[in-house]
């Protein structure tokens, strides 16, 4: 028998769909899973993978990453995001439909995929349209969506105004048992703010966004699931209160789930206080109390996923007065940094952090992925976690170079990336 | 853990004197009190025959106004000539597209006019922060008013008339009455009166008009006028736009001057010597009485003529010139 497949041996292999965290080696074969210890009969990998000292987990599923493509290249392109998510340990991200033209047709969401396969560097999936371009009112062919490969619907940055489309959105998507994401916010309470109501805005005169604008919308959206049957994921929480809600709205059983944005759990609005552009983000950068009570939820699981939020801009776009500049951050490259720095902090053990980022929100879209047990697609992430490096925003390799991070020091460095069975990325040391 | 530069070094240079004038926040009473002695020596000049000096002969300022002032740019414009600087306005609408290229493309332009001093005014909060970071090093920006972030030269020429008129910051109780949200002149003079220790500061307005985390400056919070002015030595009106009742934040002008209009009845609740400021422009019968604008206890005249010598002091001292008195005749 020929040489084929790749074992990765000696590595810490955490699984957490699987219970497993412990010293043993996985073997791939044809882009699945062959066996978990010890090889299959016979098995004679083309590539063995040293992983002594490091940590070998599924590849990273990312619920919200923004690749620009199409219709904003001058900010990313599909095969720039793609190869900064390999070089994260990013295996599958999930599109939001906020692209130019919209992702409110099957034509678009097949003009996605198509792209991504060619880039061969991740499994790219598309978030659909709710409503037609986004705008609120009319629904978007969600049937035609789900089987052009959409993975969920949802409204993007662009939260529905009119409670009755909402209701008659959540009804018609849950026809198809669909999952709809939701960014809980109000707009009118919104208004032109541009960080969070409190302390900082009063002090830097920056008009607020209340954290009432995500606690109305919150409510609303719970109701209306709760009336509609449909099954919903909170994209991005940002307030206290707002977990709160939805711990309760779990507690009763309704089937709601929520993520949140890495840089949520660091970052407060008193990073704010130079007007620096690259903490304008949105939902803004809420107060400490509010940090630690997503990292709770974190760790207790209400949220069940963490997401990069990635959001890639040309320079342009941040080099403005801070209201005047687009808000986001490109995540993708501290994504896993910023969820082991939970680890670091004693916030989440290892296992938890990595569930947070593979299975947990696998599970969320019912996906296949973020796990590693025979027969299962192999992507794998493979990470020094003793490495420690500092962020140069020079060195990235997403073409968004907007991070608050740059100078950030860092514990724990991707060194293998396998999609589907292929080495898509490995560290030059 | 990165380590940005914060906003309070932006404004100072190693040695801890001016570069920019920003924001009154995060500087030292002492600067302060430099500042207000400046502009004692300057106000002098413009009572002079010959209203000029010759302090910052050969430089240029340009007075880059993105939002439209007539008044706060015309004793900028003096203040620079009565220093002997060459002046150059540019206003520009900020309704042109994209607000952020116009801005650094105008910058870079004006720039390579050697122009020593920007004098900046724009609609958003944290534009003059961000020129000052992106003007070449030894250019200075004096900021004149940034969304509702800033307008300290406003705030320092308040403290110069409240120190003409009282002395000693200490002992004072000082109330400020109106649009506390929206108003950057608000923000400075609270940042100044606490940085130069007064006895209490207060805000007076309906809690539409006053931030949530209003405590956190450091004042105390009335919705009642003679209760929150009672006793006080200084009471400042500020400006109420006319946009605010479109904005659902108020129902009707008629009703704000019931309710926070001071009249001269309002007024005996204050102390019997109490000032009383407005930046300006007044609306008569909506922040106040005609009969207080123009009665006794107003100042509101004087801080337009401090203005100037107060601008004079911020402007030579940004471009570090020696100070009046060492100057040659």
């Amino acid at each position: 028998m020929s040489a084929a497949g790749t074992s990765i041996v000696n590595g810490r292999l955490v699984d957490p769909a699987n219970g497993i965290d412990a010293e043993l080696d996985l073997h791939l074969l044809d882009g699945k899973v062959a066996a978990v210890g010890a090889p299959p009969d016979g098995f004679s990998p083309a590539t063995v993978i040293d992983a002594r000292g490091q940590v070998v987990c599924p590849g990273i599923v990312d619920l919200a990453a923004r690749l620009r493509e199409p219709g904003f290249e001058y900010k990313a392109t599909i095969a720039s995001e793609t190869a900064a998510a390999a070089r994260s340990g990013v295996t599958t991200l999930c599109c939001p439909p906020d692209t130019d033209p919209v992702i409110d047709t099957p034509a678009v969401a097949t003009l996605v995929r198509r792209r991504a396969k060619q880039a061969r560097k991740a499994r790219v999936l598309s978030v659909g349209a709710l409503t037609q371009g986004l705008r609120g009112e009319q629904l978007s062919e969600m049937a035609s969506l789900q089987a052009a490969g959409c993975v969920a619907l949802g409204n993007a940055q662009a939260p529905i105004v009119n409670t009755l489309v909402e209701r008659r959105a959540l009804e018609y998507a849950a026809t198809f048992g669909i999952t709809v994401f939701l960014r809980p916010e109000d707009r009118h309470l919104r208004d032109n703010g541009c960080v969070h109501e409190g302390a900082v805005a009063a002090r830097l005169g920056l008009p607020g966004i209340p954290e009432a604008a995500e606690t109305v919308a919150v409510a609303r959206d719970l109701a209306l699931a709760e009336h509609t049957g449909a099954t919903i994921h909170f994209r991005g929480l940002s307030t206290a209160t707002a977990v709160r809600m939805v711990r309760d709205a779990q507690a009763a059983r309704l089937p709601v789930s929520a993520d949140v944005s890495a840089h949520q759990l660091h970052l407060t609005d008193n990073d704010l206080l130079d007007f620096d552009p690259q903490c304008h983000v949105t939902p803004p950068l809420r107060t400490p109390t509010d940090r630690d009570m997503l990292r709770l939820a974190v760790r207790e699981g209400t949220i069940g996923a963490i997401c990069s939020d990635h959001q890639p801009h040309d320079i342009d776009a941040k080099d403005a007065p801070f209201p005047a500049t687009s808000p986001g951050i490109s995540a993708l490259e501290t994504l896993l940094p910023l969820a082991l720095r939970l680890v670091e902090e004693g916030v989440l053990d290892l296992p938890t952090a990595i569930e947070r980022l593979t299975y947990g929100p696998a599970r969320i879209l019912a996906l296949p992925y973020g796990r590693l047990d025979v027969g299962r697609t192999a992507d794998v992430c493979v990470f020094d976690p003793r490495s420690v490096w500092r962020l140069d925003r020079a060195t990235m390799a997403s073409a968004g170079r907007n991070t608050p991070f740059h100078g950030w020091e860092f514990t724990g460095q991707v060194t293998h990336t396998l999609f589907e069975g292929r080495l898509v990325y490995r560290s030059a040391s | 853990m990165y380590a940005r530069p914060a906003s309070e070094n932006l404004q100072l240079d190693a040695n801890g004197r001016l570069r920019h004038f920003l924001t009154i926040e995060g500087l030292g009473r002492q600067t302060l009190v430099d500042i207000l002695n400046a502009a004692e020596s300057f106000a002098g000049v413009s009572a002079r025959t010959v209203k000029k000096v010759p302090v910052l002969r050969g430089k240029v300022i340009c007075n880059l106004f993105f939002e439209t002032s007539t008044r706060t740019r015309t004793t900028f414009e003096l203040a620079a000539k009565r220093l002997s600087a060459d002046v150059v306005n540019f206003n520009i609408g900020t309704s042109a597209t994209s607000k952020g290229e116009t801005l650094l493309d105008t910058l870079r332009n004006l720039e390579a006019m050697h122009v020593d001093l920007f004098v900046v005014r724009h609609a958003d909060s944290g534009a003059a922060h961000f020129i000052a970071q992106h003007v070449s090093p030894g250019v200075g920006v004096v900021n004149a008013g940034d969304g509702r972030h800033a307008h300290p030269t406003q705030a320092m020429l308040d403290m110069f008339t409240i120190r003409r008129h009282k002395g000693d910051f200490a002992p004072l109780r000082i109330a400020i009455v109106g649009d506390i949200l929206h108003s950057r002149v608000a923000r400075s003079q609270i940042h100044a009166l606490n940085t130069l220790g007064v006895s209490e500061l207060r805000v007076i307005g309906p809690r539409t008009l006053i931030p949530t985390a209003a405590r956190t400056l450091g004042v105390h919070v009335f919705h009642d006028l003679e209760e929150g002015i009672r006793g006080v030595d200084v009471i400042i009106m500020l400006r109420l736009q006319r946009e605010r009742m479109q904005g659902a934040l108020l129902p009707s002008e008629h009703e704000y001057f019931q309710l926070w209009g001071l009249t001269p009845k309002r007024l005996a609740a204050a102390r019997p010597d109490v000032i009383v400021m407005h930046p300006g422009p007044i609306n008569r019968g909506v922040e106040m009485d005609s009969a207080v604008a123009d009665g006794p206890h107003s100042v509101i005249l004087e801080q337009v003529s401090y203005g100037i010598a107060v601008r004079m002091a911020v402007m030579s001292m940004c471009l570090q010139a020696p100070s009046l008195e060492e100057q040659p005749a």
